[in-house]
């Protein structure tokens, strides 16, 4: 792992092919690596801008693709309040421009490779991006695994890969996909209005063939100590269930 | 290479000779944990210093918190990119850990453990001479839970994963062995000026 990692590591130049408005928040970036690396699932990259003056700015953003893709990543990144990277990203990032990145990075929060217990992710807003590489990796690997998502967004507008996932859901049959809207009543029989709890994590993992052998959880740091605990209540080990958190 | 139509965020008055290379103040705290959040009440809470396999010794709750207090008012820069200015911390000095314990210098080398599983590497030369503490206290208050409470290790000069939450030991170790993210592809020492991020950085 660590010998992958620092081989693959170096900064490297990467020309913004596409941009994609995702929802009203949330725009992809794809980025053609100029030195391509292999991935897995979960992993981020770190971006750095620069200025006239030298000043840089570095940020971490997980990749949303799938690691069988070709030599493009994607990128999906959230304007935040006063976020000097991501407010360049939407208002100043186009089609042509170059940015710099490194990685793959992260050898935590990762895809677990075969196996065939099911797969637990629960996500909040941008934070369905990591899990989001592993349900295309899993499509695109033909893995037998069994997996479950629970996605927290404000309304449906603002559910990052909406279209995206509900065609998975259609054609994986061992997919399961529950989306909870915070701010809206549910549109779909199997969806939730309110914000996640022990007992909606218990009723989505419930859905699964057999228990989850493993969680992902990912969103601001509030959204996943509620997440966390409820997949704890499930009866996962500590150990099997992985975060990534972002925000006090 | 200059980005186009990036001019960065304005710093002014801001101290900027104390923002290491690529990293950005924050004036929250913000929280990373690699897995859930662990609970552990000051009753079932001990700490043991280790010299390789063997304990030296074990302290409770409340023998711990009897050893002399230290306080420390430190920058602090996490990996992910941001910094924060000023925050204040009390507790325990290593020094006075190893004093108690009657060790001087036991090993080149220490790996802090964790209640959740983590650990982290740090030489015996940067957690000595007063560089670092076991905290007990955050801006005057009993650590909060997500930020390490009952107690954490605090090594401020280091990028802030070497400061292990929820620590429960410190084991000295004759080679520098990696920790939970070191084994991950994270930089064995973690000096933020020199912007030792990843392992090879």
């Amino acid at each position: 792992m660590t010998e992958a990692i620092a081989a693959t590591a170096r900064w490297q130049s990467c020309a913004i092919v596409a941009v994609a408005t995702r929802t009203p928040a949330i725009k992809s970036f794809f980025l053609r690596l100029s030195e391509p690396f292999d991935y897995t699932a979960g992993q981020h990259v770190d971006v750095r801008l620069t200025a006239p003056n030298g000043y840089t700015a570095m940020r971490s953003y997980s990749i949303a693709s799938t690691p069988s893709d070709s030599k493009v990543i994607e990128l999906a990144i959230e304007r935040l309040p006063d976020g000097e990277v991501s407010s360049f990203f939407h208002d100043v990032a186009q089609a042509g421009d170059t940015i710099e990145l490194r990685g793959p990075l992260g050898g935590h929060f990762l895809w677990p490779g075969p196996s065939n217990k099911p797969v637990l992710l629960i996500g909040a807003g941008s934070g369905v991006v990591p899990l989001m590489a592993m349900i295309r990796y899993r499509k695109a690997s033909g893995e037998p695994v069994p997996v479950a998502l629970l996605l927290s967004s404000r309304t449906w507008g603002d559910v990052l890969f909406r279209d995206e996932l509900l065609e998975l859901e259609r054609s994986l049959s061992d997919l399961v996909l529950a989306l909870a809207l915070t701010r809206e009543p549910a549109m779909r029989r199997t969806d939730f209005s309110g914000r996640i709890d022990d007992r909606m994590v218990a009723d989505v993992a419930g859905r699964l063939p057999v228990p989850p052998g493993c969680a992902f959880v990912c969103g601001s740091n509030a959204f996943v100590d509620i997440a966390a605990d409820a997949a704890l209540a499930l009866g996962l080990e500590a150990g099997a269930i992985k975060t990534e958190r972002y925000g006090a | 290479m200059v980005t186009r139509g990036f001019t960065g965020r304005q710093y002014g008055s801001e101290p900027s000779d104390r923002i290491p290379p690529g990293q950005h103040l924050v004036d929250n705290f913000p929280v990373l944990t690699a897995g859930p959040t662990p609970r552990i009440e000051p009753a079932d809470w001990t700490f043991t210093l280790k010299v390789g396999p063997r304990p030296v010794k074990a302290w409770s709750w409340s023998e711990f918190n009897a050893l002399p207090r230290t306080k420390m008012t430190r920058d602090i820069h996490c990996v992910t990119s941001w910094s924060k200015l000023n925050t204040a911390w009390e507790g325990v000095a290593v020094d006075d850990i190893l004093a108690d314990a009657c060790l001087g210098a036991p090993t080149p080398f220490a790996l802090a453990h964790c209640y959740d599983g983590y650990s982290t590497n740090v030489p015996l030369a940067d957690l000595a001479m007063g560089k670092a503490m076991v905290a007990l206290k955050y801006e005057g208050q009993p650590l909060p839970r997500d930020h390490g409470g009952p107690a954490r290790l605090l090594v401020p000069h280091l990028y802030f994963w070497k400061s292990a939450k929820w620590v429960n030991g410190l084991q000295f170790t004759e080679r520098d062995e990696a920790g939970f993210w070191e084994l991950r592809g994270y930089h064995m020492y973690g000096d933020p000026w020199n912007e030792q991020r990843y392992t090879n950085d």
